[in-house]
């Protein structure tokens, strides 16, 4: 198991080296300068120009660049963006929000996802079954601007803003449960549906007619021997999810105004602030790779047939 | 979830001289979209302690059925017991209330699977599997019901069976995942065990190393044992009953001596010509052409009259002919059962090294004699099973060849030495 989790570690080095050079070859390709825009109206004076490049080591060739741009990696340091902000600082403000965010949104999948698609399960075909399942389906189908602006939209005509607030500025959690709840709708539909399929499909395994053949009680049955197989796929989706979340929402941050991550990484790219872009997306990528290699290793622990020797 | 519900040790008989298990005129279908498939259609067989009662008949012929409406696990919906009884010691289970009947499914009749890959839990370990019916039916602690776990893992031979019992099942060969099934199966010493085709997902020495294990154990504990199977050879060592199962009927019922020296039905005796023999070697006998009716258009009359050489106008018309008495303790369901006994069986009794869908090298197969009809009085039927034991044991190594041509019946020369159960298959381990 640690040989396991040493050789998936090792394997993030040039995962993590790949995808920063993808980025930067994308950045470097944006039409458009970092210095527009920041002499008023006028385009900058070739001093200034000269000047900017040299301090950003723009005037030197791509690859020095980023080999500039690794070597200060490999020391932990994201780098200073066009606005001489510390990039991990402007990262620091941002992501307890998006942590938060994706935190309240995966608590919605888990508790509403997993019991709707266990109570259509058991009840298949039933009323029920039914709604989830369409239910589900409007929701994957419909955009998340259209989810968000109608959540917003219901909670002012009921008049709920009290209880209910439709804007995030501050980011507490009391602000976070709205856009958490449009946030995770997706994953909570997902979920809904993929508890509801495998215990659908597990309920006809023969394991589970050995279980009522033991003489096992239903809840016992359904509870303990098909739940434990029909969650497992579950569990592993939902980490993959917390994985995507934590890299910020864009959609939902601009519909509820809040200050996280995926809006940081959309005005960046906006203000071509390159050093910006490639720092707070190594660490999404970052935490992406471990929140998977967590759940490969939890997989393994859940499903004795996955070895990870 | 932790409740445990105890149970009475095996209940005194309820009533006085009532068979073990009774069941009469069962009938199941499944209600599914394209229609209603009349899976079982009214099958009647006793069962007495210590009595082997193998059910035989073509895939999907209601025998796994058959055995989830006695247990009670029948996936409903879509399928339903829509008539008849199951008498548990004169007790009908398919009045009772669930909860009662659950008291009795595992501890007092309990079932093994075909397949016990699949039919094991592949998230919990064995051992603990196993103790899940002490706890849950006894009441006995976590430790406590292990160790009991561990004793019956020992019991059906398994190595080493204290450092296994937290293993999981997909760590086990296919022969000790069987011995495992079979060790929850006996856990609460039932009375009546269901083994729905416990050795046709193995191969062949583990499939009678694994017999020999049901034998023992139902000899040592008297319990009724109903060996459903598609393998004549199985049947012929073990059975004393044999039932006949065709489109959920039984076609026949009789003590297996007397059904395999002069079967009364034809479809038994299409199953007994189409075992493969070595001395007519490539000649398909009168092996059974034509698939089993669609269970949702059973043909009217005789359901076998599509694929019956002796079907008459008869047959075509009217009720499926009954199950009726067709001599001392045996009963057949056709009309021209009279010319199907008379006429002799186009050959002796073969190996039973081979099922239909085992597929294994046909140079393994053995055949013990071509007897010509005269031979087949009630003592030859019983020489040619003294034969096919010999056979079952020579075929263990694969090295008892045959001779080309007729051999008499009992021939002694191809008894091989038999294995003692659980030793060849130990070596596949992990
Ligand atoms: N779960 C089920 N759903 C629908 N039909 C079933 C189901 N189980 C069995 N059947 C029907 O019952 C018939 C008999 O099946 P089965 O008893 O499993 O045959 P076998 O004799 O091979 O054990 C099948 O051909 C099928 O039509
Ligand atoms: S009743 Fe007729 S069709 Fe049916 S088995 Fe007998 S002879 Fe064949
Ligand atoms: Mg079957």
């Amino acid at each position: 198991m640690t040989k396991y989790i040493v050789r998936r570690l090792l394997q993030m080095i040039p995962v993590i080296i790949g995808a920063t050079f993808i980025l930067f070859v994308l950045v470097f390709a944006l039409p458009g300068e970092p210095w527009q825009g920041r002499c008023g109206e006028r385009p900058c004076p070739p001093a200034y120009v000269d000047a900017f490049k040299k301090e950003y080591n723009l005037d030197k060739p791509l690859l020095i660049q980023y080999g500039i741009y690794l070597g200060r990696l490999l020391r932990g340091d994201l780098g200073t963006n066009f606005y001489n902000n510390r990039v991990i600082d402007e990262l620091a403000v941002r992501y307890p929000t998006t942590v938060t965010l994706a935190l309240i949104a995966i608590a919605f999948a888990i508790v509403i996802g997993i019991t709707a698609g266990l109570v259509a399960g058991i009840n298949r075909g039933s009323f029920l079954d039914t709604l989830v399942t369409v239910s589900t389906l409007v929701v994957i189908s419909v955009p998340v601007f259209v989810i968000g602006g109608l959540a917003q939209w219901s909670i002012l005509k009921l008049k709920l803003t009290d209880i209910i607030p439709v804007t995030a500025t501050q980011g507490t959690i009391g602000q976070l449960i709205l856009p958490g709840l449009v946030l995770g709708s997706l994953s909570v539909a997902y979920v809904a549906r993929l508890t509801r399929t495998n215990l659908v499909e597990n309920l006809r395994a023969d394991y589970v007619r050995t279980a009522r053949a033991k003489g096992l009680s239903k809840s016992r049955v359904i509870g303990l021997h098909t739940l434990r197989n029909s969650l497992i796929p579950v569990i592993t989706f939902i980490g993959y999810e917390i994985g995507s979340l934590m890299g910020g929402a864009i959609v939902t941050e601009r519909i509820f105004n809040i200050n996280g991550i995926g809006g940081f990484i959309f005005r960046s790219i906006e203000q071509r602030d390159g050093v910006s872009v490639v720092g707070a997306v190594t660490v999404l990528v970052l935490v992406y790779l471990v929140v998977n290699l967590i759940v490969d290793v939890l997989y393994g622990v859940l499903d004795p047939r996955i070895s990870h020797d | 979830m932790a409740k445990t519900e105890r149970t009475a040790e095996p209940a005194a008989p309820l009533a006085a001289g009532a068979p073990l298990l009774e069941v009469t005129d069962l009938q199941v279908e499944f209600r599914m979209r394209e229609g209603v498939a009349r899976a079982i259609n009214g099958v009647s067989f006793t069962l007495e302690a210590g009595q082997t009662l193998a059910i035989l008949g073509e895939s999907g012929s209601g025998k796994s059925v058959t055995a989830q409406a006695i247990m009670g696990i029948l996936d409903t919906p879509p399928g339903y017991v829509t008539g008849g009884r199951v008498l548990y010691r004169g007790a009908d289970l398919l009045k009772m209330p669930e909860r009662q009947r659950r008291l009795i499914r595992g501890s007092q009749i309990a079932m093994i699977f075909q397949d016990a890959l699949s039919a094991l839990n592949p998230v919990f370990p064995v051992g603990w599997q196993i103790a899940e019916m002490f706890r849950v039916h006894r009441g006995l602690g976590r430790t406590e019901a292990l160790e009991r776990a561990v004793q019956l893992m020992e019991r059906v031979r398994i190595p080493a069976a204290r450092e296994r019992v937290k293993s999981y099942p997909h760590q086990f060969s296919g022969g000790m995942r069987q011995r495992i099934m079979i060790a929850m199966a006996i856990a609460l010493d039932p009375v009546v065990l269901i083994a729905d085709e416990p050795t046709t997902a193995l191969d062949v020495t583990v499939q009678a190393q694994i017999m020999q294990l049901l034998q023992d154990l139902q000899d040592e504990r008297q319990m009724g044992l109903i060996l459903i199977t598609h393998d004549l050879g199985v049947v012929a060592d073990v059975a004393q009953r044999i039932a006949v199962m065709y489109a959920g009927r039984l076609v026949e019922e009789a003590d297996v001596i007397d059904l395999y020296g002069r079967p009364c039905h034809p479809y038994t005796r299409g199953l007994l010509d189409s075992i493969p023999r070595l001395d007519q070697k490539g000649q398909t006998l009168s092996a059974i052409g034509g698939l089993p009716p669609n269970l949702l258009h059973i043909p009217a009359g005789c359901p076998f009259n599509p694929r019956c050489r002796w079907a008459q106008p008869l047959c075509r018309t009217g009720a499926p002919p009954a199950l009726a008495e067709v001599g001392v303790n045996r009963r057949s369901a056709c009309h021209f059962w009279p010319e199907v006994a008379a006429a002799a069986p186009a050959a002796g009794l073969a190996s039973p090294a081979q099922s239909e869908t085992a597929g294994s090298d046909p140079a393994v197969l053995q055949t013990l004699g071509a007897a010509s009809a005269d031979a087949l009085g009630p003592d030859g039927a019983q020489d040619r099973l003294a034969a096919s034991d010999s056979a079952l044991a020579g075929e263990q190594g694969a090295t008892a060849v045959a001779p080309q041509g007729p051999v008499a019946a009992g021939g002694p020369a191809l008894a091989g030495p038999t294995p003692d159960g659980g030793s060849a298959d130990e070596s596949e381990g992990r």
